[in-house]
């Protein structure tokens, strides 16, 4: 059954040193004051997992945080470069960073896989790509069936799994909708798995039978933190800040214009200032 | 009307390129300005599907990213990321691939991961997303690039997706079925891959271009089809209808800029 707890406990109990971790969100539902909640505690040598790095990862990058990282597309969605994974990549600053490149395809179905307790996936993917020359965790399998050779690429299977979504009942049932992007598959994948949710109520009142639940007995946390996935959104709660993702360009761009913006906004900052980002949409 | 921009020729150009009936893919930027341009003109039920699991959607301004709200909102439907991948780009049910990039060579393939070696990359790039699958599932594909040496370069350092790889029937010697790209449309030309040696030759060139300009900004020697035709310049629905969506996408997109 999920704990209810507070983000504190719920990282500090959830997130070792050196893990594997999986903060996901497909653009919506980004669990940023998680995220930052992992870089006050002063976690390092993770080894951080997810299609699309975006803000979140550049800031647990840049802060020191992460030793390696497995994904799909590493840049700041329509306004370009993400500076501080550049500067690790290129200039090995602050560390080096290792790197596990896919496809978008690749990372999903190896989402799937790792949900399905399987070792593997397999995707009629890569054909022509230069991917498979430097990853060599990108493999060939040949149908036996029809003889077709496929890519295949390891399951995911990360030691701990964070995502945000729209709520949670009294007992850790969680609801997500909109966007879901792949954390129903990454929560599933995962040993442990901690969920920041916009509220908790008494009864999730679910919109459909076929809405995405994650059902408490399969979640390790639940944590309300109104506001946390900005400056990312939560459906019918609070849009997108596209302006904040324009500002990031120049807030990360320089070392200490960026190690300012740590200090002030993560390391002097808590979960409790996500709220003002939560009034809820009309 | 005849004040407009080389890059309003192009996403105009490549607006037209789409019709009624495609089930598009739609890469973000100039790829979804096109693609939503063609959709509030000539082609209204045209069907786009963003990778974020947003199929049939109808934004009224341009989104930001793949994945915003808008975006969801106005969707026929809304599918998980694995579902997308799998059925519906894997499964053959989408007919064209709108895609950009930052490095293109004359076969089309392109480059979205590095400049230099991969190991010690000079830029590191984004990445592939779901460009890879997206070059190969989708029964064909066309690309928008403003051209310039940097972006039209002879050998690419990292192919992120292939188009015609080495050229000739390259693409069915790997097995695939699909067209793959069949056409470029940047700021100055339209290109189209020659049917046989699927080399990209120019086939349409904008109002007021010169064959040496576009020699001059392209990095290898690029060819001219025999027929060469001027592409028609925007009318004014096309031109006021793609500013009406940048004026509205850029009041949508202005904020506080507020942190976290």
């Amino acid at each position: 059954m999920a704990r209810l707890t507070s983000l504190a406990e719920a990282i500090s109990e959830n997130v070792r040193d050196g893990d594997t971790v999986a903060m996901e969100g497909f653009t919506h539902l980004i669990p940023y004051a998680a995220g930052h909640e992992v870089i006050r505690q002063g976690k390092k040598d993770l080894f951080l997992i997810r299609m699309t790095p975006d803000i979140l990862y550049d800031q647990l990058i840049g802060a020191g945080a992460a030793r390696g990282m497995k994904f799909s597309w590493g840049g700041n969605p329509g306004v370009g470069s993400l500076h501080r994974f550049r500067d690790a990549v290129e200039n090995q600053w602050p560390r080096p960073l290792e790197i596990e490149e896919h496809s978008h395809a690749a990372m999903a179905n190896a989402y799937e896989a790792g949900a399905a307790n399987l070792p593997f996936a397999m995707l009629r993917g890569y054909i022509g790509a230069d991917l498979p020359k430097v990853n060599p965790n990108i493999k060939q399998v040949t149908c036996p069936f029809t003889g077709e050779v496929l890519a295949a690429v390891p399951a995911i299977r990360p030691d701990v799994t964070i995502i945000h979504a729209l709520k949670a009942d009294r007992k850790g049932n969680v609801l997500l909708e909109g966007i879901v992007g792949v954390q129903k598959e990454a929560v599933l994948g995962a040993k442990r798995s901690i969920v920041t949710v916009e509220e908790i109520v008494d009864d999730l009142n679910a919109p459909s039978p076929n809405s995405v639940i994650l059902p408490s007995w399969a979640v390790t946390a639940v944590v309300a933190v109104p506001g946390g996935a900005f400056p990312s959104y939560a459906h019918g709660y609070y849009p997108r800040s596209n302006a904040f993702y324009i500002a990031w360009d120049e807030i990360a761009r320089d070392r200490d214009t960026f190690q300012a913006w740590i200090e002030d906004n993560i390391m002097q900052a808590g979960p409790e200032d996500f709220a003002r980002h939560a009034k809820k949409a009309a | 009307m005849s004040d407009f921009t080389p890059t309003e020729m192009m996403t105009i150009a490549a607006a037209r390129a789409l019709t009624n009936e495609d089930v598009c893919f739609v890469g973000i930027g100039a790829p979804s300005a096109a693609c939503n341009v063609a959709r509030l003109t000539h082609a209204p039920d045209i069907t786009l599907i963003y990778e974020s699991g947003t199929v049939g959607t109808r934004p009224d301004v341009l989104p930001l990213s793949i994945g915003d709200g808008e975006l969801c909102d106005t969707a026929l439907f809304t599918v998980p990321v694995p579902e997308m991948f799998r059925y519906w780009l894997q499964g053959g049910r989408i007919t064209t691939g709108f895609l950009g990039g930052a490095q293109i060579d004359r076969f089309a393939n392109l480059n979205t991961t590095v400049v230099g070696p991969y190991d010690h990359p000079k830029v590191r790039l984004p990445g592939g997303g779901g460009a890879p699958e997206i070059a190969s599932n989708c029964g064909q594909i066309f690309i928008t690039m403003a051209l310039s040496k940097r972006g039209f370069v002879d050998k690419l350092n990292f192919i992120t997706s292939m188009g015609h790889g080495e050229g000739g029937n390259h693409r069915e010697r790997l097995g695939m079925k699909t067209k793959g790209p069949s056409r470029v449309i940047t700021d100055l030309c339209i290109l189209e891959p020659d049917p046989v040696t699927k080399e990209l030759t120019v086939v349409s060139i904008h109002q007021g271009v010169t064959h040496a300009q576009i020699s001059e900004n392209c990095g290898w020697p690029i060819k001219f089809a025999d027929t060469v035709i001027d592409t028609p310049a925007p009318t004014e629905t096309e031109l006021q209808t793609l500013r009406d969506i940048n004026a509205r996408t850029r009041k949508a997109h202005q904020g506080d800029g507020e942190a976290a």
